[in-house]
């Protein structure tokens, strides 16, 4: 549990000024990043996901060819000068796919874990700190959405917001909008516990006593205080729900509720690749990778994070 | 703690009923018709399918239709399925034990190698072992299970013809011969369904522990003498238990219902595929029956885990 | 093809000049189907051939265990109430019709003593009754005998409008009336052209008297004997699980000799075709497996295993692109779609034409159907004299640039044709399927190329193909510009097909979409050809009109026939299986066997 005293040589500004000749200026986020930095994987990790970006963002410019492109003479070949990643089973090139579909695969990863984390810790803060009626009726609402099933829920909310969105945003916007939502929607609940979990025990500490006798507000109280202490496994459910969401937008369009099929996103490619496993391998191999690259290069800069965050750590 | 209890319990019951009239007003009014086959046959005069309509009182209102459910069910009568006329607890009894033995089965194997594994792997952060565990859960929970279990089928079954990849409940075999052959073809979906569970449980298990290991108590009890593993186990585990008692009590209730795309790929007649095809049939009775189950868990093992928080850590209180 | 060169060429099969096989190939290519073809064959005299059933066993039993497999799964054992063949397959193990199709067209006896014909008196020349005669000495499973009780009482259960069953159609307008115990007499309102409906088939499959008459009407699905089947097939029944598995076991008391061959019989169903490919032609884990809609790429992969082999059966069931004869972005009366408009597009004939010279056929059946999906304009494989000059398919995107320019459709600087305002853009919608998105996804790329943007939607195929009034999804509300499914020929006789283009079954919010004429395509021609054509009763004149009626529909580029589909099965080698694409695959389940 959240410490008591501290245990180790860790670094602490010292009181005491310092001769003017070495100004050295610490300050908590400072701290942190230093601290982020020492930890070697997740600062590799933090470029190779800015290199992921940074492909999506500029690939498609630099590698021209079409992404759809149908072209019988080619399909399913393996990677080779004129298509990196390969074909698929229409001739596709799978290079131009894959940087098409990496925008959207991760803007739904992000945007969606966005949401859960947002919904999911304010809502567990309020319930963890507060007794009596607000907290039941948190965890009623909490209840209640974890045991909707998610396919009938799924089909009714597009059957009734898909036309009105797309009045509102366009047909892609809409799209986007409607799927990050119900992606998130379904996975707050699990943040929301897990933070009223650790402000249930994280209160009654003493240094939250002292805060509070120190005339700290609530809102002060929870976020100086007890949510950095809290963060940790809400930064754990974070980089686990950036995978989650997606393939669970592959999933998605795999209903025919997420974006039109001929859409590349990684999920969906997945999906394509399946069945032509032991045929095409590559194809499988290229989408999956890029999902696991993704999901490895978040969970150690959450690692890291954690780290850095959290002034017991030891490195 | 006996008055949180006794409360806590009272509201079980009417937040159930709310639940379950929301469940059923989002499934009266979902798009979808459990006689959709019936209007695609030419055969079939429109009045015919009114009158099924009638029968199965699908066009009274809604609440109506809620009330005589609700009765019904307070009745002990579950329903009637839409598409293969059977009484809906004979059809969800029939699959318990299968579910049980799979599904239920994949919950234990992925807890029992998650935690040691998490804990392990926090004691010694970035060593070798650590990484490996970390890879190996990265992978799992990177991974849909629709790929994980193809992949195995592949593997398993096509290139080395080693195990069944279709799971058949009646198997004409006795003895041990008709124990290894229910171990043989639940191996892969126990692995497939272990590994995803099993991942993101380690990564919560090692941040948990992560969180406490270093505390000052902890080198405390090492200094008096104590055996490392009673160090780990009555100081550093217990107190690193309160998230993942959440994540298990959240995931408890999945078993019921939750691993539809593993049961698709292995044919598993499972909860989950029951609930699947019950949902593209529009078969309602079953829908219904299945998600009030699976909320009453959900709420049985949210205040199971809300009673054991105030067991590991007895500074919580509940007022 | 007229009826003057149809009546030519009945006139050599019965001089010997062209073999049987032959001319019921040429009437398929024509849009016919093969039971229709036997008809015309029958009728003009032409004996039919005694349809032999290889089996090659001598004794009933001995051969294990048969598994066969079903991507879904049955929920319901009463073939009256069966939702989609694969509870009729299952009925079909234990229940048996009086007679069955070959893949010929031919009418082969089950619980008939013979198929009745002008010959045996079976038939009368006014078509307005059928007189068949029952095989003597057929037990039901628990013993009792078969008589024509039970086949009186069969009709009287599905025509009643309460039991709500779905072979209702087939039996509503008849009246069944016994003329001794092994006899029965089916008597018809109006002369009826197509008289092997009721009792044949997959609808006409025999429930006991004795144990279904307390459930008549209401109570007919409180019946126990609707998951307990007692029939006359080949096999008894011993557990069903709705959803998941079956299971039965040879019947010793089969009425025809040293049948059947296996032991025991076990149906599992669920899971996604590939994988029920799988487990037949990889792993050998199954018999059998139904409907292998899955790309011929990778079937011919697990062939090469060498362990099964893929059986392909024709159909009559075609894939075809529907384009909207109304508009489905403007609403009459509460109700888009509505026939009252007309499209702003489709109804210029030289967009439609166009549209029907940019669907790559060759490659849609190459590429992505195989085997499975053999490309067609309804005429398929002709030598060139029976051709049709309206219905031949043909690809060509200069060809389909130029039509349109030439009818005023201008390229704008967006690459989109437009004419008076209006772009050439829409909305194309089919139901989830890889291979229809692959389809969507080849028809995309070549409508750019010509200046059409489409816009692709693909649909949860239950709900695109459910009757829910409220949802605009369904492809019965067609409330886009073109959609595209596969049309199944439930019954081997084109007459209840081809009502689906009438202009009395529109599909309209007055009739809640219930109507079969989902295109919303009406013509008057077309409408008095088929009325004529319904009470027809000169089998060669009807398949004449039949064919002219093709030839309208497909003529006028609003339904645009795309590849016609075949029924694929997986078997594994060894198996003999007898299967027929007009009937149930299970249809001689009694005489499949193992080569050992």
């Amino acid at each position: 549990m959240a410490g008591l005293t501290h245990v180790s040589p860790i670094v602490e500004a010292p009181l005491a000024p310092r001769p003017a000749s070495r100004k050295r200026r610490f300050s908590p986020w400072g701290e942190a990043w230093r601290r982020f930095r020492r930890h070697r994987l997740a600062a590799i990790s933090v470029l190779v996901l800015a290199l992921l970006a940074l492909a999506i963002l500029v690939g498609p410019l630099l590698w021209h060819v079409a992404i759809d492109d149908i072209d019988f003479t080619a399909r399913l070949s393996p990677p080779s000068w004129d298509h990196p990643f390969g074909t698929d089973d229409l001739g596709q090139d799978l290079l131009a796919r894959m940087l098409y579909g990496g925008r959207i695969s991760l803007a739904v990863g992000f945007a969606a874990m966005a949401v859960s984390m947002f919904f999911g810790t304010v809502i567990g803060a309020v319930a963890g700190i507060s007794r009596g009626s607000v907290d039941a009726v948190l965890m009623w609402v909490t209840d209640l959405f974890l045991s909707l099933p998610q396919l009938p829920f799924l089909l009714l909310v597009t059957y009734l917001f898909r036309d009105t969105l797309t009045k509102l945003v366009g047909p892609e916007g809409g799209v986007f909008i409607l799927v990050v939502l119900v992606i998130g929607i379904f996975r707050w609940m699990p943040v929301a516990r897990l933070v009223r979990a650790q402000f249930l025990s994280l209160r009654e500490k003493e240094f939250v006593e002292a805060a509070r006798a120190l005339g700290a507000s609530n809102l002060r109280l929870v976020v100086r205080h007890i949510l950095p202490n809290a963060l940790g496994p809400v930064i754990v459910a974070g980089t686990i729900d950036v995978a989650a969401a997606i393939i669970a937008e592959s999933t998605l369009s795999f209903l025919g509720l997420g974006f039109p099929p001929d859409t590349p996103t990684w999920g969906r490619l997945l999906f394509d690749a399946k069945d032509y496993l032991d045929i095409a391998p590559h194809w499988a191999l290229f989408a999956g990778g890029a999902i696991f690259l993704t999901v490895i290069a978040i969970n150690f800069i959450g690692d890291g994070l954690r780290d850095a965050l959290d002034p017991r750590k030891v490195m | 703690m006996g008055n949180y209890l006794l409360r806590r319990l009272s509201i079980a019951l009417p937040s159930l009923l709310g639940i379950s009239l929301i469940l059923f007003v989002l499934l009266a009014l979902a798009p979808g018709d459990p006689f959709g086959e019936l209007a695609t046959n030419p055969n079939i005069p429109p009045e015919v399918r009114e009158a099924l309509r009638l029968k199965f009182g699908m066009d009274d209102p809604i609440i109506v239709r809620y009330l005589h459910w609700l009765v019904a069910m307070l009745h002990g009568d579950w329903g009637f399925s839409f598409a293969s006329r059977v009484d809906v607890d004979t059809l969800i009894l029939q699959r318990i034990p299968t579910t049980l033995y799979v599904i239920g089965t994949s919950q234990l194997v992925s807890l029992i190698v998650a935690l040691p594994v998490g804990v392990y792997a926090a004691m010694r952060p970035y060593s070798v072992f650590d990484r490996i565990a970390n890879t190996v859960a990265f992978i799992g929970f990177s991974l849909p299970t629709f790929f994980t279990g193809l992949l195995l089928i592949l593997i398993f079954s096509v290139n080395l013809g080693w195990l069944p990849f279709v799971y058949r409940v009646d198997i004409n075999a006795t003895g041990w011969q008709w124990y290894w052959e229910y171990v043989k073809q639940a191996i892969m979906p126990v692995t497939v369904l272990g590994l995803f569970q099993g991942a993101s449980y380690t990564r919560y298990v090692r941040a948990a522990v992560l969180d406490v290991i270093r505390l000052d108590y902890v080198t405390t009890a090492r200094s008096k003498g104590l055996d490392e593993s009673k160090v780990i186990v009555k100081h550093v585990v217990r107190n690193a238990l309160i998230p993942v008692v959440t994540l298990v009590a959240l995931q408890m209730p999945s078993v019921f219902g939750g691993a539809i795309v593993t049961e698709q790929i292995f044919r598993i007649p499972g909860i989950g595929s029951l609930l699947i095809s019950a949902i593209l049939a529009n078969d309602t009775p079953v829908i219904m029956a299945v998600t009030f189950v699976f909320a009453c868990l959900v709420i049985l093992f949210n205040l199971m885990a809300d009673i054991i928080y105030g067991w590991l850590d007895p500074r919580i209180s509940y007022r | 093809m007229n009826e003057r060169e149809l009546r030519n060429l009945v006139g050599d099969v019965k001089a010997g000049r062209l073999s049987r096989r032959q001319f019921v190939q040429r009437m398929v290519a024509l849009g016919l189907t093969a039971p229709m073809a036997g008809m015309m064959l029958s009728q003009s005299g032409v004996a039919e051939a005694a349809t032999a059933i290889p089996y090659k066993p001598t004794k009933a039993g001995g051969g294990g265990t048969l598994k066969l497999l079903y991507w879904q799964a049955p929920t319901l054992l009463n073939p009256h109430f069966a939702v989609g063949t694969k509870d009729q397959e299952a009925s079909r193990v234990f229940y048996e019709p009086l007679a069955g199709w070959d893949g010929e067209g031919n009418l082969v006896p089950v619980l008939a003593a013979e198929v009745p014909s002008k010959d045996n008196d079976g038939l009368k020349e006014d078509g307005l009754s059928v007189v068949w005669k029952l095989k003597q000495g057929v037990k039901w499973h628990d013993g009792t005998p078969f008589t024509a009780d039970d086949v009186v009482f069969n009709w009287e259960y599905a025509k009643n409008p309460e039991t709500a069953a779905v072979t209702i159609g087939s039996y509503k307008d008849i009246k069944v009336e016994k003329v001794d115990d092994h006899t029965v007499q089916v008597v018809f309102a109006k002369p009826t052209p197509f008289w092997a409906d009721a009792f044949v088939s997959s609808i006409g499959m025999i429930i006991p008297k004795h144990l279904f008459a307390d459930y008549v009407g209401g109570k007919s699905r409180d019946a126990p004997a609707n998951l307990k089947p007692v029939g006359t097939g080949p096999y008894l029944f011993v557990d069903f699980k709705p959803g998941d598995s079956l299971s039965a076991k040879r019947n010793p008391n089969y009425h025809l000799p040293n049948r059947p061959y296996f032991d025991t019989l076990e149906i599992k169903g669920g899971g996604d075709a590939v994988s029920a490919a799988r487990a037949v032609l990889q792993t050998g884990e199954y018999d059998y497996a139904w409907n292998m809609q899955v790309e011929d790429e990778i079937l011919k992969r697990m062939e090469n295993g060498g362990q099964g082999k893929v059986q392909i059966v024709p159909t009559g069931n075609i894939e075809f692109i529907a384009l909207n004869s109304t508009d489905p972005n403007t609403e009459v009366d509460g109700e888009r779609s509505s026939i009252k408009t007309k499209h702003p597009l489709f109804s210029d004939p030289a967009v439609r034409e166009a549209i029907n010279l940019l669907i790559d056929r060759a490659s849609v059946q190459k590429f992505i159907y195989g085997r499975t999906g053999v490309a067609t304009a309804n005429f398929v494989n002709n030598p060139e004299r029976f051709r049709s000059k309206n219905t031949h398919y043909e690809f060509n995107i200069a060809k389909a640039n130029q039509i349109l320019e030439a009818a005023g459709w201008k390229k704008g600087s967006d690459g989109v044709r437009a004419k008076d305002g209006k772009q050439l853009k829409f909305v194309y919608q089919t139901s989830i399927n890889a291979p229809r998105q692959k389809n969507q996804a080849i028809i995309k790329q070549a409508c750019q190329k010509a200046g059409i943007e489409v816009e692709l939607k693909s649909v949860v195929a239950s709900v695109f193909f459910s009757s829910d009034t409220a949802n605009p999804d369904t492809y019965s509300h067609f409330y886009c510009d073109a959609e595209m499914y596969t049309t199944t020929m439930l019954q081997p006789d084109p007459d209840r097909f081809m009502n689906q283009f009438v202009s009395w079954e529109v599909a309209t919010k007055q009739n809640k979409w219930q109507g079969r004429n989902i295109s919303r395509w009406q013509n008057k021609e077309y409408d008095d050809l088929y009325r004529k054509a319904e009470s027809e009763l000169d089998a060669v004149k009807r398949a004449a009109m039949f064919i002219k009626l093709n030839d309208i529909v497909v003529g006028d580029h609003y339904i645009l026939p795309e590849v016609y589909r075949p029924r694929v099965t997986a078997l594994k080698s060894g198996l003999v299986a007898h299967l027929s694409g007009w009937d149930n695959d299970l249809w001689q389940l009694a005489s499949w066997y193992r080569e050992t």
